[in-house]
C-alpha cells in the first residue's frame, strides 16, 4: 500500500481536504463583504470543477494508462447525470407547473398517461444511485466487450466513441425517448428532502464532489500501482507482447473501460445537482474532445495531472467566457496545440521536471545519473 | 483430453496459409521433440515469420494440422491461450516494456494466474523474488535491474526478451533471430544461453546468421516458398543442392 501513497498523492489529498475545509467556511462563516468571503455563486461553480477533474480522471485511467483514447467519456458523464436528474425529477412531485403527483412536467405536456416502465425506482434515492453507476458501466461493458474482441485499437476506437456519444445524443434529443427531449431534465426543486437552491445545500454538495473525487483519485491509485496497473501501461505500450505472455488484453481493456465510465457516471450525478439542469447538449462530441484536452494540458498518465487540467482550463474557460467570448474555442485549439508541441508531458510533467533541474542545480559539478556505458 | 495423436512436443502437418492468393505456407510440415533445439533457415518470404504466427495463435491456418503435445489444437486457441499452454516467442525486433523496470519486465513474465483480478489482488510473494533475483542473474541484468527497459542496449533489450520467455516457464520457445544487431561476442554468448536453455526445454530458432546456426550445432531445417526443403544437420543441409540453389547461393 505505501506506493499507492506517494508524494504526489499526498499533496493532492491535502490540497482536496483543504478545499473541503476552506470553501465552506469561507463561504458560511465569513462575513459577506470581507475579502475572504466567497459568494454563494462560486459553491456550485467549484463543485463543478471538482465533478469535471473527476471526469478527466477517469479519462486519465483508460488513456494514459491503457492507451485506450475514449473520445466518448461525456456519454457515461451524461448518463450518470441523467439517472441523478431523474431522481430529482421524482422529488418534485405535485410541484411542477401541472402539479401532477407522478408524472414529471414534461410527460403531462406531451400528453402521457403513465410513468413508462424505466422511470420506476427512480424516487428511491439509493436506486438512483445504482443506476448511476449501473447505466454508464453496463454501456461501456457492452460497448467494449464488441470493440475490445474484434480488436479495434487507436484511432478507429476513438471515431467509434465519438459515433456512440453522438447516437446517444441524437437518441436522447427525441421526445419518445422519455427523458425530456432537447429541454432534458430541470426545474429541481430538493435532494433528500433538502431545497437544491439552499446555500447550505451547495456546501454539502461541494464537499460530496471534494470527497468523490479523493476516493476516485486513491481508487486510481491503488490501481495504477497494483500488478494489474503494470500490465495496463504493458498493454499500451507493446500490447502484441503482452498477448504473447499470455494475458487476455481484451479483458483488462474492458475491466479498466468499464470502470472508469462508472467513475465518470458519479461526476455526471455530481455534476447535475450544482448545475442544476441535464440535457442532450452534454452527449456532444465536442464535449468528450474538450475532457481529452483537459488531461493533456494537466498531464498524460499522471492522475494528478488530469484534475489539475480540469481545474485549470475550466477555470480559464469561466474567465475567458466571460471576458471574451467569442474567443474561448480560439483559445482552447490554441492551447491544445501549445501543449501537444511544447508541453507533452503536460503541465505537471513539465513543472515537476523544472522543480527537479532547480533542486539538483546547487549540486553543480556532481556527475549526471551514471550513463550505460557505451561498452556495454 | 484426448489421448495424445503423436508423442512429438509440436506437430505441424500439411499446414496452409494463404493470403489473397499467396501461398506464406504451403502444406509445410515439421515436427519438433521435447527438449529439442531446431534452427529454421531460409530466403525471406519462406514463411519463416508466418510459420511462428500459425504456432502461437496470431494467424489461422487455412488448412493442416497444429498439435502442441499431441493433444492441444492451436488452430482453434488464441494467443493467450497458447502462450499459457507453455509457447514462448521472442520477437525479431526486441519488444520490452520501455517504461517499466528491468525487473518488473520480468515480473510481468512470470508464470502465474493471467486474469484481470487475481492481478490486480497479487502481492510479489518471496518464491516470485528469488525467481525474478535468479532469472537477472541467468541474463547478465542483475545490476540493471532498476533500470528502465528503454535505457538498455540493444543487445540487453534482447536477453531482457529471452529472460521474459523463461520467466513464463514456457516448454517451447520460439526465436527469431535472436543474433540480429548484435556484437561478435554477445551473438557467441546468446548461443551459450539457448544451447543451455535447450537441455530442458525445445527451442526453435529461426536465424540467418550461418555461423551462429553453426555454433548451435543443432538439426537445421531449411523452408523455401513455405515448406521444407531439407532437414538435418548443417553440413548436410549445405551440401543440399536445392538449398544452394535458393539459399546459400553458389
Amino acid at each position: 500500500m505505501s506506493q499507492v501513497f506517494d508524494r504526489r498523492t499526498i499533496v493532492v489529498l491535502v490540497l482536496l481536504a483543504a478545499a473541503a475545509i476552506l470553501v465552506p467556511a469561507m463561504n458560511m462563516l465569513a462575513a459577506p463583504g470581507s475579502a475572504f468571503h466567497l459568494s454563494d455563486h462560486l459553491v456550485p461553480l467549484l463543485g463543478k470543477y471538482l465533478a469535471f477533474a473527476l471526469l478527466a480522471l477517469s479519462v486519465d485511467l483508460v488513456w494514459g494508462y491503457c492507451g485506450i483514447l475514449s473520445l466518448g467519456h461525456g456519454a457515461f458523464f451524461a448518463l450518470g447525470g441523467y439517472a441523478m436528474g431523474m431522481y430529482l425529477m421524482r422529488q418534485i412531485g405535485a410541484r411542477g407547473v401541472y402539479a401532477n403527483p407522478t408524472l414529471p412536467d414534461f410527460m403531462v405536456f406531451l400528453n402521457w398517461k403513465e410513468l413508462p416502465w424505466f422511470w420506476y425506482g427512480f424516487d428511491w434515492f439509493p436506486f438512483a444511485m445504482l443506476m448511476v453507476l449501473l447505466v454508464p458501466g453496463l454501456l461501456a461493458f457492452v460497448f467494449g466487450w464488441f470493440a475490445f474482441r474484434s480488436r479495434v485499437t487507436g484511432v478507429y476506437l476513438s471515431i467509434i466513441t465519438q459515433a456512440m456519444t453522438f447516437a446517444l445524443m441524437l437518441a436522447f434529443f427525441r421526445n419518445d425517448m422519455g427523458f425530456g427531449g432537447n429541454n432534458g431534465l430541470t426545474d429541481f426543486k430538493d435532494i433528500l428532502g433538502f431545497p437544491i437552491q439552499a446555500a447550505s445545500t451547495r456546501v454539502v454538495l461541494f464537499v460530496a464532489s471534494a470527497v468523490a473525487l479523493a476516493g476516485g483519485y486513491l481508487l486510481c491509485r491503488w490501481i495504477v500501482t497494483s500488478k494489474l496497473g503494470k500490465v495496463l501501461v504493458a498493454v499500451r505500450d507493446a500490447e502484441s507482447r503482452t498477448r504473447f505472455l499470455g494475458y487476455r488484453v481484451e479483458h483488462y481493456k474492458l475491466a479498466v473501460f468499464t470502470l472508469s465510465a462508472m467513475l465518470a457516471g458519479v461526476a455526471g450525478a455530481l455534476y447535475v445537482p450544482q448545475v442544476g439542469i441535464i440535457n442532450p447538449g452534454e452527449f456532444a462530441p465536442a464535449n468528450s474532445i474538450e475532457v481529452v484536452i483537459w488531461v493533456a494540458v494537466g498531464g498524460r498518465g499522471t492522475l494528478a495531472g488530469a484534475i489539475l487540467g480540469a481545474l485549470v482550463v475550466n477555470a480559464g474557460k469561466t474567465w475567458f467566457t466571460g471576458a471574451l467570448p467569442e474567443l474561448w474555442l480560439f483559445a482552447l485549439g490554441g492551447l491544445f496545440v501549445f501543449v501537444t508541441l511544447l508541453m507533452p508531458k503536460g503541465i505537471l510533467g513539465t513543472a515537476e521536471e523544472w522543480w527537479e533541474r532547480a533542486r539538483r542545480k546547487p549540486k553543480a559539478g556532481v556527475a549526471p545519473d551514471a550513463l550505460p556505458s557505451a561498452a556495454e | 483430453m484426448n489421448a495424445p495423436v503423436t508423442p512429438t512436443l509440436l506437430y505441424l502437418d500439411n499446414v496452409t496459409v494463404s493470403f489473397d492468393g499467396f501461398r506464406a505456407l504451403n502444406a509445410l510440415s515439421l515436427a519438433i521433440d521435447h527438449a529439442e533445439m531446431r534452427a529454421i533457415i531460409g530466403p525471406n518470404g519462406a514463411g519463416k515469420t508466418t510459420m511462428m504466427d500459425v504456432i502461437t495463435g496470431k494467424t489461422r491456418p487455412n488448412e493442416g494440422t497444429a498439435l502442441f503435445e499431441g493433444s492441444y489444437d492451436l488452430t482453434s486457441l488464441d494467443e493467450a491461450d497458447i502462450a499459457q499452454l507453455g509457447i514462448g516467442r521472442k520477437f525479431q525486433t526486441p519488444t520490452v516494456f520501455d517504461m517499466h523496470s528491468v525487473e518488473d519486465n520480468i515480473l510481468l513474465a512470470l508464470k502465474d494466474d493471467r486474469r484481470p483480478f487475481p492481478t490486480l489482488f497479487s502481492r510479489r510473494t518471496r518464491l516470485e523474488r528469488e525467481r525474478i533475483d535468479a532469472l537477472l542473474e541467468r541474463v547478465r541484468l542483475t545490476g540493471h535491474r532498476h533500470r528502465k527497459a528503454s535505457e538498455l542496449s540493444h543487445g540487453q533489450k534482447q536477453w531482457l526478451e529471452i529472460g521474459m520467455l523463461l520467466a513464463q516457464e514456457p516448454k517451447l520457445l520460439l526465436v527469431d533471430e535472436p543474433a540480429a544487431g548484435m556484437t561478435d561476442q554477445e551473438t557467441a554468448d546468446t548461443a551459450d544461453l539457448l544451447r543451455d536453455i535447450a537441455k530442458t526445454r525445445a527451442v526453435v530458432v529461426v536465424e540467418h546468421d550461418m555461423t551462429f546456426v553453426r555454433d548451435l550445432g543443432v538439426k537445421v531445417t531449411c523452408l523455401h516458398e513455405g515448406s521444407v526443403l531439407a532437414e538435418g544437420s548443417l553440413d548436410a543441409v549445405s551440401a543440399d543442392e536445392r538449398v544452394i540453389e535458393v539459399y546459400l547461393g553458389r
